[in-house]
């Protein structure tokens, strides 16, 4: 799809969010209450004792899964898969260049995960939840923080390219 | 005409709806996600080695358009934008945590919302980088007590660009769609001048 177009969905999509329910998009807050799902469900006394999990807790005890971000996230995954599959994308395969590996390649893709939750973490939010939702409302912190996204992947995309060329 | 929205906020519906209509809103989400071809890391992270900046494109067409109609909607009095939520500003840590996922974008390939699309699309990469996530998540939890200190560093307050530069909200408005015009057609020769040394 023309990048124009599709982001003209994303901004209306985006802009529903923002009047349907006070809020905007995001992903990251999805895998934390996935998280505090899984700490509280094995361990409960530590999830309540640790400060960051505890926040993604309900107050009223009911499950952390009941989070508006993760109905969110299954409903990007389900759209997904569902355009991808229309477009005939959907295939069972890894993105990487000629010159590498599977296995390298996907050693890179879970440490790019692992940097990426710290960042977001640090950030409250990632491309989609500070970006795309703080870049419309024009949140000083969203901006700041989308041009430092794109000085550090400019500052380190030289060094990997050996990962995609 | 009376101030109705933010819905959820009025009362029109309640916590339980929110839900349904997040399901909703993420299947939209995920579908201009995979239609633009965030799917797929190659595409992605092209971006930053100057050859398509569908990134830039799609990222600035969205944040555009959502901005301009919830300043339209705030102006015809119909949405009350002091209730939509703003995440509170925490400078220094905003800061170090964009280059921090900056650096995971391109060593990785995606970011958390695109990981999710290309693994619904069958991509293994997209998958690890999920499970990476998880982890990395897990171990910042973890580690919370120690990196607390400057997780905390900041006002907190929600702080905006109209209000710390002390310019109305239209002028701010204006120049994002300006900036976003000229950045439009900077990609555009961009694009043709690095196209040859693409793939």
């Amino acid at each position: 799809m023309n990048p124009y177009l599709a982001g003209i969905g994303l901004g209306l999509v985006l802009l529903a969010a923002f009047v349907l329910v006070g809020r905007g998009l995001g992903a990251t807050g999805a895998f934390n209450s996935i998280i505090a799902w899984a700490v509280s469900s094995v361990a409960p006394e530590h999830a309540q004792s640790n400060e960051f999990i505890a926040g993604y807790l309900p107050d009223d005890g009911s499950s952390p899964l009941k989070s508006w971000l993760l109905f969110e996230v299954v409903g990007l995954f389900a759209g997904a898969m569902f355009s991808g599959l229309l477009a005939g994308r959907a295939k069972v395969t890894t993105e990487k260049g000629p010159r590498v590996s599977v296995r390298v390649r996907l050693a890179m893709a879970f440490a790019g995960g692992v940097l990426m939750a710290f960042g977001a973490a640090f950030a409250r939010g990632c491309t989609s939840g500070q970006a795309l939702t703080g870049g419309a409302l024009l949140n000083l912190g969203s901006w700041a923080f989308m041009m430092m996204v794109f000085a550090g992947a400019y500052a380190v995309a030289y060094f990997v390219r050996w990962q995609w060329r | 005409m009376a101030m109705m929205a933010p819905f959820l906020k009025y009362g029109t519906f309640g916590e339980e709806t929110s839900l349904v209509l997040a399901f909703l809103i993420g299947i939209g989400f995920g579908f201009f996600l995979e239609r633009a071809g965030f799917g797929s890391a190659r595409k992605l992270v092209s971006q930053f080695y100057l050859n398509d900046l569908a990134v830039f494109k799609v990222m600035f067409t969205a944040i555009v358009t959502a901005m301009l109609g919830v300043t339209y909607l705030g102006w015809i009095g119909w949405l009350d934008l002091s209730l939509v939520y703003l995440v509170p500003t925490y400078l220094l840590p905003q800061v170090v945590g964009g280059l921090i996922l900056g650096v995971g974008f391109v060593v990785g390939g995606y970011c958390p919302g695109t990981s999710v699309a290309a693994t619904a699309t069958g991509r293994i990469d997209g998958l690890v980088y999920v499970l990476g996530i998880f982890a990395g998540m897990f171990a910042f939890a973890e580690l919370y007590p120690w990196l607390k200190g400057f997780y905390l560093s900041g006002s907190g307050e929600a702080l905006t660009l109209p209000g710390t530069f002390g310019l109305p909200y239209g002028v701010v408005v204006f120049a994002v769609v300006l900036m976003a015009v000229g950045g439009f057609y900077g990609a555009g020769l961009l694009e043709k001048k690095f196209a040859a040394t693409g793939e």
